[in-house]
């Protein structure tokens, strides 16, 4: 074959297999960049403002974290097609079903107040009063999923994802210096040594890079999306693009407030987009987007996974493919958690901070045990076959599950007794 | 003899009534895991039990340190 030949056979392979990957990329990307949720995104912020370059290194270490523990869901989605909730009821029994479920649906509803404060604080800078953004968000989260069709929300919420990449834009608004972000950001050292505050910076890093949401959205996803055994391997490079994307995001935008912020002190992202609208408005502007749109791929995320959790578990009809008559429960509890969590950010004098810190608290019961149960499920070859965890899987896997659970127990434990940390 | 519907009304107690059965239903449809108890599976299962025991008493602590 000549060279033209080889070349054109190798293209139309690569456009084949370009095809089925955004037929059944999604799941993996979307979970992922809704990963930088309003949370996230204040973590990166003032641990860039913090630390400057100097933890990026560490970031780069999440990749694999993310990857390892998200994979493990596609793989156990799309064999026993149920999600996380229904699996754990089924394996587990009832006690350990309800726990699960229960926590969840609590953490989540937190969870979710702290995307609407994200969403108000940076809508907020714009002069958009709280309320407005509260029902517009809702009324647009209410329309991308009563279209009746998975794909259709599918594709609608990988463009906000996309909008997830603005962080790359304004990193290249701030001329930073490569060889400074190579050589201070990717030789892995403590700044400023190894103390109680640093330690802290890396549970908080930790602590954003894997929630119980993403467990159960990313299963229920796989399973509303219909994904079968055979398209695994295209559900699992959808999540190491997506786990990339995440990672990458994080960086540039450590990279953005190590840059413009370094040094100063910092407790917010919307604080963040206020100082930089100061000194460069189109800086601050892409910061206070970014933030908002973060809060709100979060947003859909959550409210989802409960969503898909309840139907799940209560047996009700729970399909983004579904009509609202045909599955009237599953879009209740959908607007039932978006308008309850937003009208708490209404709420006058609302103790929105203790809210903050109760979240990452709470979410600490239950991370453990759904990680738990997740290395459990995939090592039983009566429920997994074939696909069940390797030796290098569950070298990987219990690894990285413990490191999570010391590191996110520590972060409970420490923003419960801050004193600890002196 | 007290009644659901007699606490909470006739059409609320129904609802409630409704749920509780469907609870009830969950139970036992989920009565026995299926997943086989190997040993690796107790010991796991054991330690969520006491991870979980201990951060309610850390939870307890920091709430009577409040309140106190």
């Amino acid at each position: 074959m000549d060279f033209g030949s080889t070349f054109f056979y190798k293209y139309r392979r690569f456009v084949k297999a370009l095809k089925i990957y955004l037929l059944l990329a999604g799941p993996g990307l979307i979970v992922m960049l809704a990963d930088n949720d309003a949370g996230g995104i204040t973590t990166y912020t003032v641990t860039g403002a913090k630390f400057g370059y100097g933890l990026i290194w560490f970031l780069l270490l999440l990749l694999p974290v993310a990857y390892v523990v998200q994979e493990m869901t596609v793989r156990l989605g799309a064999v026993t097609k149920r999600g996380h909730a229904e699996a754990i009821f089924d394996a587990f029994g009832s006690f350990w079903g309800w726990f699960s479920f229960l926590d969840l649906a609590l953490v989540n509803w937190l969870t979710l107040i702290t995307e609407f404060i994200g969403m108000t604080a940076a809508l907020a800078i714009f002069q958009v009063p709280p309320i407005i953004t509260i029902i517009v968000v809702s009324i647009v989260m209410m329309l991308m999923v009563l279209q009746g069709r998975y794909w259709t929300w599918e594709k609608i919420a990988i463009l906000f994802a996309a909008l997830n990449l603005i962080y790359i834009t304004a990193a290249f608004l701030v001329h930073p210096s490569v060889s400074e972000v190579i050589s201070v950001g990717l030789i892995p050292h403590f700044p400023g040594g190894f103390n109680g505050t640093l330690f802290f910076f890396l549970m908080a890093n930790i602590g954003t890079t894997i929630a119980p949401w993403m467990i159960f959205f990313q299963q229920s996803a796989v399973v509303d999306k219909g994904m079968k055994e055979k398209d695994i391997p295209w559900g699992q490079m959808d999540t190491l693009i997506g786990s990339a994307f995440t990672v990458i995001v994080a960086i540039f935008l450590v990279v953005v407030t190590g840059t413009v912020l370094y040094g100063s002190e910092v407790e917010s992202a919307a604080q963040a987009a206020v100082i930089m609208m100061g000194t460069n408005p189109w800086l601050g502007t892409f910061i206070a987007i970014g933030l908002f749109d973060a809060g709100f791929l979060g947003a859909i995320c959550i409210s989802l996974a409960s969503s898909w959790a309840f139907g799940e578990v209560f047996g009700w009809a729970h399909s983004l493919n579904l009509k609202i008559r045909e599955a009237p429960w599953f879009y209740a509890c959908y607007l039932f958690a978006l308008v309850s969590a937003g009208m708490v950010v209404l709420i006058p004098n609302a103790p929105l901070v203790l809210i903050t810190l109760f979240v990452q608290v709470i979410a600490v019961t239950l991370l453990p045990a759904a990680l738990v149960f997740l290395i459990l499920l995939l090592n039983n070859e009566e429920i997994m076959g074939k696909y069940k965890n390797t030796t290098l899987q569950n070298i990987a896997g219990t690894t990285i599950v413990i490191a999570i659970i010391v590191l996110s127990t520590l972060y409970g434990i420490t923003t419960l007794f801050p004193e600890l940390l002196v | 003899m007290i009644t659901i519907e007699g606490i909470f009304g006739t059409r609320m107690g129904r609802v409630i009534g409704g749920w509780l059965n469907k609870i009830t239903e969950i139970n036992r449809k989920y009565a026995t895991p299926r997943i086989r108890m190997s040993r690796s599976v107790k010991i796991a299962l054991l330690f969520l039990r006491l991870y979980l025991v201990l951060l309610i008493v850390l939870l307890g602590y920091k709430f009577w340190t409040l309140i106190k």
